[in-house]
């Protein structure tokens, strides 16, 4: 009887008893899994290897193109600028909501079909709803003589390119 | 000639093999039609009796009923259009086009496809509209409005992850300007979208990824939920108690649940 109270006062005294142990590693274990599966399913839901177009572009020859034209290529969703300048290559998704813009030879001005956003043919945003004005992005003439253009290099606007 | 024709339906519901199916047995006895109800894995989810005021059109104006028939009948027309649907880039619009052109009633059960998801769509709004101005999210139905939110949004997706299929001008920009919202996440927002179309732009990948969100796991987690719904409304004192008001609440440390107030 008396061994029987000592053994309850020490269960209550120590917190830490065979059932805890056993509750915090069946816990553990589990939340250990369940941020293993996050991490698993996170993973494989991102594609290592995508097959979408190369983020280069060959433009042609630089010739082709007559000084101040504005020349769109759809494939690829860029301006290809000719300017007194020289050459520059403009983004043409909307940073609003990345629909395609286009360039409108009468008004002189770069307008989105979808949301009606505006821009002039520098990129600069002339009316919203875009957030941003369009990127300029990374030109240079390759060893071929072709323009190229690399459409996931974005450099600061009015840097034109001189051929 | 009635008389035979009960005569010979009593005989079925007594012979063994009905009776091993359907348990409750003959007899029109409350018992029996309540048994009946509590019996059967579909109906069981409803209440086993039901006040006739409670099944009246004034009510409910069945909105929720008529919005599980749209369901239903998106689940059976999309089921036959997948058997003539590719959800890959080259082949999609054409399959598309073939059921619309080619395909024996494809074109009839593309349209009553698109018609009752528009429909749809409607419906789950005037169910709710319904519900909200009668006051029917109270006590002690808390809860399952907030299913009915899950349900929603789940009927807005599959909307939305449907409009892809087609494969088409239309579909292509709705779901890139669709998907380019969800940069706007902070932080995470490029993750999101790259997560969900499966690469940085509408391609194959996002075509697939749509195809099973609408046609796998969103219609699942649409048929759970509608199950919860309808459960709890019996749970919740049926389909219309007339003072739902907070009275009707089961006080926090009684063991009963929330009770009917008559």
């Amino acid at each position: 009887m008396h061994e029987e109270k000592l053994q309850l006062a020490q269960r209550t005294l120590s917190e830490f008893d065979r059932r805890a142990f056993f509750t915090r590693i069946g816990l553990g274990s589990l939340g250990i899994a369940a941020a293993g599966t996050a991490v698993f399913a996170y993973e494989f839901l991102s594609p290592n290897v995508l097959y979408e177009p190369s983020a280069i572009v060959n433009a042609g020859k630089p010739e082709s193109f007559a000084v101040n034209s504005v020349t769109m290529d759809v494939n690829s969703g860029i301006f290809l600028v000719r300017a007194e300048e020289g050459f520059f290559a403009l983004g043409a998704v909307c940073t609003h909501l990345g629909c395609l813009t286009a360039w409108n030879q009468d008004l002189g001005i770069i307008a989105c079909p979808c949301h009606g956003s505006k821009f002039t043919r520098t990129g600069e945003k002339i009316e919203g709803p875009a957030p941003k004005p369009l990127p300029w992005f990374k030109t240079w003439v390759s060893d071929e003589g072709d323009l190229m253009v690399d459409r996931s290099t974005n450099i600061p606007p009015l840097q034109y390119l001189r051929v | 000639m009635t008389a035979r024709t009960d005569q010979l339906i009593e005989q079925m519901r007594g012979s063994r093999v009905w009776r091993s199916i359907f348990r409750s047995g003959t007899g029109n006895s409350t018992l029996h039609r309540a048994l009946a109800i509590q019996q059967n894995i579909f109906l069981h989810l409803l209440s086993t009796k039901v006040r006739k005021r409670m099944v009246s059109f004034s009510a409910t104006w069945y909105l929720g009923t008529l919005t599980l028939g749209s369901f239903l009948i998106l689940v059976v027309t999309g089921i036959l259009l997948m058997l003539y649907y590719h959800p890959s880039v080259p082949q999609a619009y054409a399959d598309m086009k073939d059921l619309q052109f080619v395909v024996s009633s494809g074109l009839f059960l593309r349209n009553l496809h698109r018609w009752s998801a528009q429909v749809m769509v409607f419906l789950v709004f005037a169910h709710m509209f319904k519900v909200f101005y009668r006051g029917a999210y109270r006590t002690p139905r808390e809860f399952n409005w907030v299913i009915g939110i899950v349900l929603l949004l789940i009927t807005l997706l599959l909307s939305y992850t449907g409009y892809l299929l087609p494969w088409d001008q239309l579909a292509y920009w709705a779901i890139t300007v669709g998907s380019n919202l969800s940069n706007s996440v902070p932080l995470v927002g490029n993750k999101i979208h790259f997560l969900l179309l499966g690469g940085n732009q509408v391609n194959a990948n996002a075509l697939l990824r749509f195809y099973v969100l609408h046609c796998v796991i969103l219609p699942l987690a649409a048929f759970l939920f509608i199950a919860v719904h309808f459960w709890r409304i019996r749970k919740d004192g049926g389909l219309y108690v007339q003072h739902s008001e907070p009275k009707a609440q089961a006080a926090a440390d009684s063991p009963l649940p929330a009770q009917e107030v008559k």
